[in-house]
């Protein structure tokens, strides 16, 4: 088991920058997830911690030890692929044995760890198929098992669980979960769906456009965004965003509509300040039916005409009007509701997020 | 009658339709080979039969028995032409195959300057139609004194040969996904063990199909062996055919007879190959 270090890590191919020097720290045992949209350097960045992509500057420590020009083979790592690249020609006893036998172990250890990884996947009874007659999840199985037989310093996951179906993925997210409890290794766990990340991980990594742009557990970056694209970025359905001017105290909507300036903002932000106002469904509901009952001290009451309404059974997601486009916000106990009714919402502002327009960051002081 | 029954009929109908047409297909595929089979079996007389003499009325072996039995008695060379044959298309075939490979998986896996012009470049050699190049290479042989010699003739095959090679195995390399080498090389191999436990077995098809290719142009081709080749040190088969064309006549039942012996070993081999072939040739249809 080891820490990772990535020290101003960059990858630019000719001069086009791909990843601009970013710093990492992976503690010993920790599950560090990567997320951001397609595009945005996670998965070039996985690939270097692997060996697969060459550098172009930085350092990369595993152990302690910097492995910038050490093969793959010499970085004690395993990696599970997206494609889950199961070799085709042999069986899943082969497939799960195959680094041993590389590595030129005898054949009582590798039946030894090969049959201890097909016990905690329940792989025994598909030992002697090919990859070609195993599921989607069977063949996701297989992949984590060849990951494991090897005993790796750090396990390395590139988007394991975009090919399976949405049921299948939850399972596995999962069986992944308790993989990480008892095997207790470092892992770095590539991703775009942010749900994953956050149902797995101990500390989020968020990228964007080859930048960092926050690190921090699941309840910071969902609570404490450090910025706009964070909080965009982070929670389902998204956070509601809207720009604002700040004006004598209060937030001025392009519409013309006002909200009173959540208290927690007001020392850090001064009249006609550009403002991003930021507030999750959680925190908008049909007044009576949100998490807080409405004793909270900042909650700001508004009646609105509702414009669509997305029932989920325990909850319904109900899309209101407000500054001219659709406010998500999250009925729970919900009442039926038509398209056209008017509403009586609160706001509670005391969980609102406020942004500079202008650099994306927090205001939070 | 009914719509089913029409409909049963009808299937009934297309399936003989598809039988017959099918067997025509075949027969116009087959005769040539048939017709030399039949040739080599039956006397001149009959061979230049007209109207042609479509049931065979003597059938000897007498043809094989002359082609082996030495020069003087009606024999050629065949042992020594054959053991040419085989030398040359076999080393020329090993030889396409290997650079084949490396130039294959050359194409399919690394970026480099010029890579579509170098690609371009080898295909538009497929364009030169070979007997162009007999007199040049002729001469360039003749100064260098390989004329009549094994090295010429491997020398031109797997020039011929390799183009062919390094696309049609560039083409299976593209197959196999890239995540499969890089995963054997996580799992603890070398670049090189990556390609020889990983992708080679699983490109084997493809390379099987080029090799199978490249034996048989080698094996079959006459325009420039016969120019190239003078005497029983280096004459291969198809050039062997021609010792049996004399100043005024051809024999044409010996002619059939070396034929029917060339096509023996390409036959075998094809057979013994056949099951890559057809998973070489069709493994890209299926996603596995």
């Amino acid at each position: 088991m080891a820490t990772v270090s990535l020290k101003k890590l960059t990858k630019s191919y000719g001069p086009v920058a791909v990843v601009h020097g970013i710093d990492l720290e992976v503690a010993d045992r920790e599950f560090i997830a990567l997320v951001g949209p397609s595009g945005c350097g996670k998965s070039t960045t996985l690939r270097m911690i692997a060996g697969l992509e060459d550098i172009s500057d930085g350092v990369i420590e595993i152990g302690g030890r910097m492995v910038n020009d050490l093969p793959p083979r010499s970085r004690n790592i395993s990696m599970v692929f997206q494609s889950y690249a199961l070799y085709p020609h042999m069986t899943v006893r082969e497939n799960l044995g195959f680094s041993l036998k590389i590595a030129g172990a005898a054949k009582e250890e590798m039946d030894r760890r090969v049959a201890e990884a097909s016990g905690i996947l329940g792989l025994d009874q598909l030992l002697d198929r090919r990859p070609s007659q195993l599921s989607g999840g069977q063949r996701q199985r297989v992949a984590m098992g060849r990951a494991i037989v090897r005993d790796p310093d750090v396990f390395l996951f590139d988007e394991p669980l975009s090919n399976l179906d949405a049921k299948l993925r939850t399972q596995m997210r999962t069986e992944i979960k308790k993989l990480h409890a008892k095997v207790k290794s470092t892992v770095i766990y590539v991703t775009h769906d942010q749900v994953e990340a956050m149902t797995l991980a101990d500390r989020i990594v968020i990228m964007r456009d080859g930048f960092i742009e926050q690190v921090g557990t699941p309840d910071e970056v969902f609570r404490r965004p450090q910025t706009r694209f964070v909080a965009g970025f982070i929670g389902s359905p998204p956070m509601n965003l809207h720009e604002a001017a700040v004006d004598d105290g209060q937030l001025l909507f392009a519409s013309g509509e006002r909200l009173p300036l959540p208290s927690q903002f007001k020392a850090n932000v001064e009249t006609g300040d550009k403002v991003v106002f930021g507030l999750r469904p959680d925190d908008i509901y049909p007044t009576g039916h949100g998490i807080s009952s409405g004793e909270d001290v900042d909650v700001h009451q508004l009646e609105l005409p509702v414009t669509v309404t997305e029932p989920l059974g325990n909850e319904t997601l109900v899309f209101a009007e407000f500054n001219g486009s659709d406010w998500v916000s999250r009925m729970l106990n919900p009442k039926p509701l038509k398209p056209g009714d008017r509403v009586k919402m609160s706001l509670d502002l005391s969980q609102a997020h406020l942004f500079s327009a202008d650099t994306g960051k927090t205001l939070r002081g | 009658m009914d719509q089913n029954s029409l409909h049963r009929v009808r299937n009934k109908a297309l399936g003989i339709a598809h039988g017959v047409g099918l067997f025509l297909a075949m027969l116009v595929i087959c005769l040539p080979g048939i017709w030399i089979v039949l040739s080599s079996l039956r006397p001149t007389v009959e061979i230049m039969a007209k109207p042609p003499v479509w049931i065979p009325q003597h059938l000897s072996l007498d043809a094989y028995v002359a082609m082996f039995s030495g020069v003087g008695k009606g024999g050629i060379p065949v042992l020594d032409y054959f053991r040419n044959s085989l030398i040359i298309s076999v080393t020329s075939t090993v030889i396409a195959i290997a650079i084949g490979m490396a130039g294959g998986y050359a194409f399919a896996r690394y970026r480099f300057r010029a890579k579509s012009a170098m690609f371009l470049g080898l295909m538009l050699t497929r364009t030169v139609p070979g007997i162009a190049l007999s007199l040049p290479l002729f001469f360039v042989f003749a100064r260098l004194g390989i004329i009549d010699t094994h090295f010429g003739l491997i020398l031109v095959y797997v020039a011929l040969n390799v183009p062919f090679t390094i696309w049609l195995i560039d083409g299976f390399f593209r197959q196999v996904p890239k995540d499969l080498a890089e995963a054997a090389q996580i799992d603890g191999c070398t670049r090189w063990q990556a390609f020889w436990q990983v992708e080679f077995p699983l490109a084997g098809p493809g390379i099987a199909s080029a090799g199978i290719f490249a034996f048989l142009t080698s094996w079959n081709e006459f325009a420039l062996a016969s120019q190239l080749t003078r005497s029983i040190n280096s004459k291969t088969l198809p050039v062997g055919l021609l010792d049996y064309t004399a100043e005024f006549t051809i024999d044409w039942r010996g002619m059939c007879a070396l034929a029917v012996v060339m096509i023996i070993p390409a036959l075998t081999l094809t057979f013994i190959v056949q099951k890559h072939l057809v998973g070489g040739l069709t493994s890209g249809a299926v996603k596995g």
